[in-house]
């Protein structure tokens, strides 16, 4: 693992996709909204809720309603390209004859991996805090934090979504055996296909059970669980209300397992060129 | 009893309804330098894919002894946002090795290292390559090309290299085109063409005994005489036969003929090689 994480660290393309996703995450959860609030471009009677949404004791929800969307595209490319990139510059190929096994060798990309995303998750609350701290004095509104229990939700379900979305990239880069297709088709996949699968649902109830099951489903569900309003509550787009907290909790579980260990199977046994 | 560090039994791969490498079987033994000849296409890549379990055989095996192997294949794979050291540091942790590993690899091919290794010339990036093999002091070192892009100082450096890993008891399975690097270097060596292993033996054994060559005149008496001991004449005139020299040149000289010039010609290996290979493609 210390030696996907040095060459991790020293990736430029890791801190642009992490500036990347801080730079949405606080325009979207806080800028825009704090701007709205401040040109009083809503109706008076939502401006209490919007403003409680962004001082500290909503920076749980705060954080996680991004996460669905733009949070996942993110960490699907960042994984894509950590386990892409390495079949085009020939990496794998010097890793797996320098690794003791094929097995140490992923699971170590994996064990980086998943320190990268438990960073940029405590980077993002940290991130998330500073912004409501420095929202409540400029309105001197309250100070208080959000109860622990709900933080800890928050940073759990975060963990859990971007480990799946990373989970997914690093599958789509050992299948691709590249990063651009991997790249392309896991766009493709969170931003239309699922959404159009989704849509198609409404009008054909088989469509509509498959759907449910969806990774991006999942996802949105336990955002939406977790206090964000949903896209068809006039919510954040990718938030959704299908499934509760625990089975979209089990489900992205699930859904990682499954990534990981097909991804796993498929570099430890198939030819490496 | 020669202890043997690699060996190939049968060794088949097959894409579709193509045969890259064809039932070979080669043994490389340990600490000697081997040899790995074959025309572009022959399978010499794949076959050392195919031992270092990079590519699985459709068919056959591939046994290594070694317990710490080290490989260059097919050109050197690294980071290229990563210096030279930072890949070798990578590639040491890899192994559970400390970072001086690297440093002590980089010194051995005279690298510094610190340059990003996108902004290295080929013949960097490739010693880069050897010095990633040599981590952790491999018993078995798997050479694909190692010399591809070097300048002759740095052909000549490696060559020294690879001499210095023999002799220290490393074992060095080393594929290349310059033949005669090879004829310098390898105590043995197989050749492979058409995925088929068509010769494998010591270099002396594979270039054979040299023939003698002989110009005297008059050619046509020279050539009646010479014919007695199996000599073939030349289109220039000159005789080349597999005889000693001495009773020939006796024959010659008792009738009558002056010999001009009597010299043994020993077959390079890249004879050898272009033999084998053209009688097969």
């Amino acid at each position: 693992m210390s030696a996907e994480l040095l060459r991790l660290r020293k990736w430029p393309v890791l801190w642009v996709l992490l500036g990347i996703g801080l730079t949405l995450d606080v325009l979207f959860g806080y800028v825009f909204d704090y701007l709205s609030y401040r040109t009083g471009s809503r109706p008076v009677s939502e401006d209490a809720p919007l403003l409680a949404g962004l001082l500290p004791a909503g920076v749980p929800v705060t954080t996680v309603e991004g996460m669905p969307m733009f949070g996942g595209a993110i960490l699907l490319i960042l994984g894509a390209l950590a386990a892409g990139s390495g079949y085009g510059w020939g990496t794998w190929k010097t890793v797996l004859t320098t690794a003791p096994s094929r097995l140490r060798a992923f699971t170590g990309l994996l064990g980086a991996l998943g320190a990268v995303v438990a960073g940029l998750v405590a980077a993002m609350f940290a991130v998330n805090f500073a912004c409501a701290f420095a929202i409540a004095a400029a309105e001197s509104s309250s100070f208080d934090l959000p109860p622990l229990a709900d933080l800890a939700r928050a940073a759990g379900g975060a963990l859990l979504m971007h480990s799946m979305w990373a989970s997914c990239g690093v599958l789509l880069g050992i299948v691709a055996r590249g990063p651009a297709l991997a790249v392309g088709l896991g766009m493709v996949w969170t931003l239309a296909v699922e959404n159009l699968l989704r849509g198609t649902g409404n009008v054909l109830a088989p469509v509509a059970a498959v759907a449910d099951l969806l990774p991006g489903t999942a996802a949105g569900s336990l955002a939406g669980a977790l206090g964000a309003v949903p896209f068809a509550d006039n919510g954040t787009p990718g938030v959704l209300s299908t499934l509760d907290g625990s089975a979209a909790a089990l489900l992205l579980s699930g859904w990682t397992v499954v990534f990981t260990l097909l991804a796993g199977l498929l570099l430890t046994r198939r030819d490496v060129m | 009893m020669t202890e043997t560090m690699v060996s190939t039994d049968r060794l088949t791969r097959r894409y579709g309804t193509r045969v890259v490498v064809d039932a070979v079987s080669l043994t490389v033994h340990k600490g000697e330098v081997y040899g790995f000849l074959g025309p572009n296409g022959a399978g010499k890549t794949t076959t050392l894919r195919m031992i270092l379990g990079l590519v699985r055989p459709t068919a056959g095996t591939a046994t290594v002894a070694a317990r710490r192997t080290g490989a260059l294949i097919e050109g050197p794979g690294f980071f290229p946002y990563l210096s030279g050291r930072d890949n070798l540091r990578v590639l040491a942790r890899h192994r559970a090795l400390p970072d001086t590993a690297a440093d002590a690899a980089l010194d051995r091919v005279g690298l510094d290292g610190g340059a990003a290794f996108r902004t290295c010339s080929l013949g960097m990036k490739q010693r880069l390559g050897v010095a990633a093999a040599l981590l952790g002091d491999a018993e078995l070192l798997v050479l694909d090309e190692p010399t591809n892009g070097l300048d002759p100082g740095g052909m000549a450096a490696m060559r020294g290299l690879l001499r210095d890993l023999a002799a220290e008891g490393r074992t060095v399975l080393l594929s290349s085109h310059l033949l005669g690097e090879v004829q310098e270097i390898c105590d043995r060596v197989g050749v492979i063409t058409g995925g088929r292993l068509v010769a494998e033996s010591t270099v002396a054994a594979i270039r054979g005994a040299g023939t003698l060559f002989v110009r005297a005149a008059p050619v046509d008496v020279a050539a009646a005489v010479a014919a007695r001991f199996g000599a073939v004449t030349e289109s220039d005139g000159g005789l080349r036969c597999d005889s000693p020299a001495p009773p020939l040149v006796q024959a010659l000289v008792r009738a009558g003929v002056e010999v001009h010039e009597v010299r043994t010609v020993e077959r390079s290996l890249s004879d050898v090689f272009f033999e084998l290979t053209e009688d097969l493609a």
